[in-house]
């Protein structure tokens, strides 16, 4: 049935009989009933209530899902098939006022709350969406054999990264499409390295298996919609022989409302959106963009971070401006950035009190990242803890300020690093020497705060060797709700 | 019975698909494996013979039985050995 019968004049009462409060307001079921013009509407016995002829069956709950049933019993008063008016519960005087019957039942309570509707008992509403709702998933069905594992099935597939998966039912899928209101159709991007479409119901199949929660979804579409973009160059970063994959940074109101951590052990295990955020965008590679380790993932070693590497930036104690105000965006907006690194580099310095001292050291690590004597090649983000933020804050040193100190140190004569220099065949090419060369690109270091408050160690992230146009540039786009 | 959605870009067929047979078999590794029902060593003996005739040397194998699925240890051995196995489903 449609929400209510075309042209229909009157009441329309839904009730079950495993509701103390429907099976109290019997006879007053009975009464409308026998009176005309009411249409009763059973979610679990057709036999109930007893003495009414015409009850309508509603165990599939249709009609209980199209009329958005939540408690039972539920009055709907309709002029011409349109509704005019609900009650839900037993209000005895409502419901004489809306029936314009003032004995309507004497001698039953005046009141009594109802039950919930079946139609949204747990994980109900997702059902009775698909099955009777707008949203169609597209997506090949997969039919598990009655004998068969569905986790060994993920695997033998070829859907797992090495880790479990949660098996992606359509319940869960719709529940984790909840979580944005984009359409389930829309194409997000080309995903590469096989440049697949990608529908928002295909990022929200992977985002189950990952394990992600559907308030975390708008921030996994966001990671997507990043890796699309053609200057982060996602299918060179996944087919490089060097250590890149894409290290999801979180910015924004959001990153607290999803419970990241940003704080201690920041960069490790232990969070669930900051493990299976991470884990979610690595797993749309690799199912719907076809990149896999040995096929076009041609990672000579690799780094843990592959399965996923995903954080927040630590925001509300920082002394410096974030990550994403950096790069235009307002404090209040939420963002996705993604860097293309590698692996996590201690920058330990417990001694330096002083900011001129601790830039001088956290700059001699970063000289050293990749290869001491190769300048220009890698970008690096460089995560600040927040005990060395507290020397610079002290100073009253800005993050711009920072970066000047940091940039004289990040300098060298070319001379002391040409190939054969220190006895090292690896170098700058001989016809660098005489010039002053950089360690980063221009724009090619990213700074965040984050970490645990104890401890006089920051870490330093290795970008990937094609760095800058040539290869990948960070990027930063806004979650949408 | 479970249903899944299907979290790839669907270019490869819904079903597993065999792995392609090989067009020779000059210079392949050629498992027999007998799951120990009755005369299936009968049948194993042939191929062996035939393929020696074809210049093809075999390995033979055996299940300890056939009600059982193959021990992950002989699964293994014949991984390794082989390129490709005849399985003879004697009876």
């Amino acid at each position: 049935m449609s929400a209510i019968p075309a042209d229909f004049n009157g009441f329309i009462v839904i009730v079950k009989r495993d509701c103390e409060t429907c099976q109290l307001i019997a006879p007053v079921l009975q009464q409308l009933a026998a009176v005309g013009d009411c249409l009763i509407v059973s979610q679990d016995d057709p036999a109930f209530p007893p003495g009414v002829a015409s009850v309508r069956d509603d165990r599939e709950l249709e009609a209980s899902y199209r009329l958005d049933i939540e408690i039972v019993p539920t009055i709907i008063r309709a002029d011409a098939g349109v509704e005019v008016e609900r009650l839900v519960g037993w209000k005895r005087d409502d419901w004489r006022a809306l029936t314009d019957d003032p004995a309507l039942g004497a001698g039953l309570a005046a009141f009594s709350p109802g039950c919930g509707s079946k139609s949204v008992d747990p994980g109900m509403p997702e059902k009775l969406a698909y099955k009777f709702g707008d949203t169609q998933l597209q997506a090949r069905r997969i039919e598990v054999a009655p004998l068969q594992d569905e986790h060994e099935l993920a695997f033998e597939r070829g859907w797992s990264d090495g880790l479990p998966v949660v098996p992606p039912t359509e319940d869960r899928v719709l529940r984790m499409l909840a979580g944005t209101t984009r359409a389930p159709d829309e194409i997000i991007g080309a995903i590469p390295p096989d440049f697949a479409p990608c529908s928002v119901e295909k990022v929200a199949i992977n985002a189950v298996m990952a394990g992600c929660k559907p308030a975390y979804f708008p921030v996994v579409l966001a990671a997507v919609e990043a890796a699309c973009r053609d200057e982060f160059c996602m299918h060179g970063v996944l087919a490089t022989t060097y250590f890149a994959a894409p290290i999801v940074i979180v910015n924004g109101p959001i990153a607290r409302e999803i419970g990241m951590n940003s704080a201690h052990n920041v960069l490790g295990q232990g969070n669930r959106a900051n493990a299976t955020i991470g884990r979610a965008l690595q797993l749309v590679i690799r199912n719907v963009g076809g990149g896999k380790p040995g096929g076009v993932d041609r990672a000579t070693l690799g780094q843990p971070g592959k399965i996923g590497f995903c954080f927040a930036e630590r925001e509300h104690d920082s002394y410096w401006e974030s990550l994403s105000v950096e790069r235009g965006f307002a404090p209040e907006q939420s963002t996705v950035t993604l860097f293309a690194g590698g692996g996590v580099h201690a920058v330990g310095d417990q001694k330096s009190r002083e900011p001129e001292s601790l830039s001088r050291s956290i700059a001699s690590l970063l000289r050293g990242l990749h290869h001491p004597k190769l300048y220009g090649g890698p970008d690096a983000l460089l995560v600040i803890s927040p005990e060395h933020m507290r020397v610079f804050r002290e100073a009253g040193w800005s993050k711009a300020r920072f970066r000047e100190e940091l940039d004289g140190h990040l300098r060298i004569d070319a001379g002391e690093i040409v190939a054969g220099a220190q006895g090292i065949a690896e170098g700058m090419p001989m016809a660098m020497a005489g010039r002053r060369v950089a360690k980063f690109r221009e724009g090619g270091l990213q700074i965040v705060h984050a970490g645990g408050g104890a401890g006089m160690w920051s870490a330093a992230i290795l970008g990937w060797a094609a760095s800058g146009a040539r290869g990948s540039v960070p990027v930063t786009v806004a979650v949408k709700s | 019975m479970t249903t899944l959605l299907d979290p790839t870009s669907e270019s490869q067929p819904a079903q597993r698909q065999g792995l392609p047979r090989p067009q020779s078999l000059a210079g392949k590794r050629v498992g027999l494996l007998d799951i120990s029902k009755p005369r299936g060593d009968v049948f194993l003996d042939q191929l062996e013979a035939k393929l020696g005739s074809l210049g093809v040397a075999a390995l033979r194998y055996s299940k300890p039985t056939f009600a059982r699925v193959a021990p992950a240890e002989l699964r293994q051995r014949i991984i390794s050995e082989c390129d490709l196995v005849i399985e003879a489903l004697a009876d």
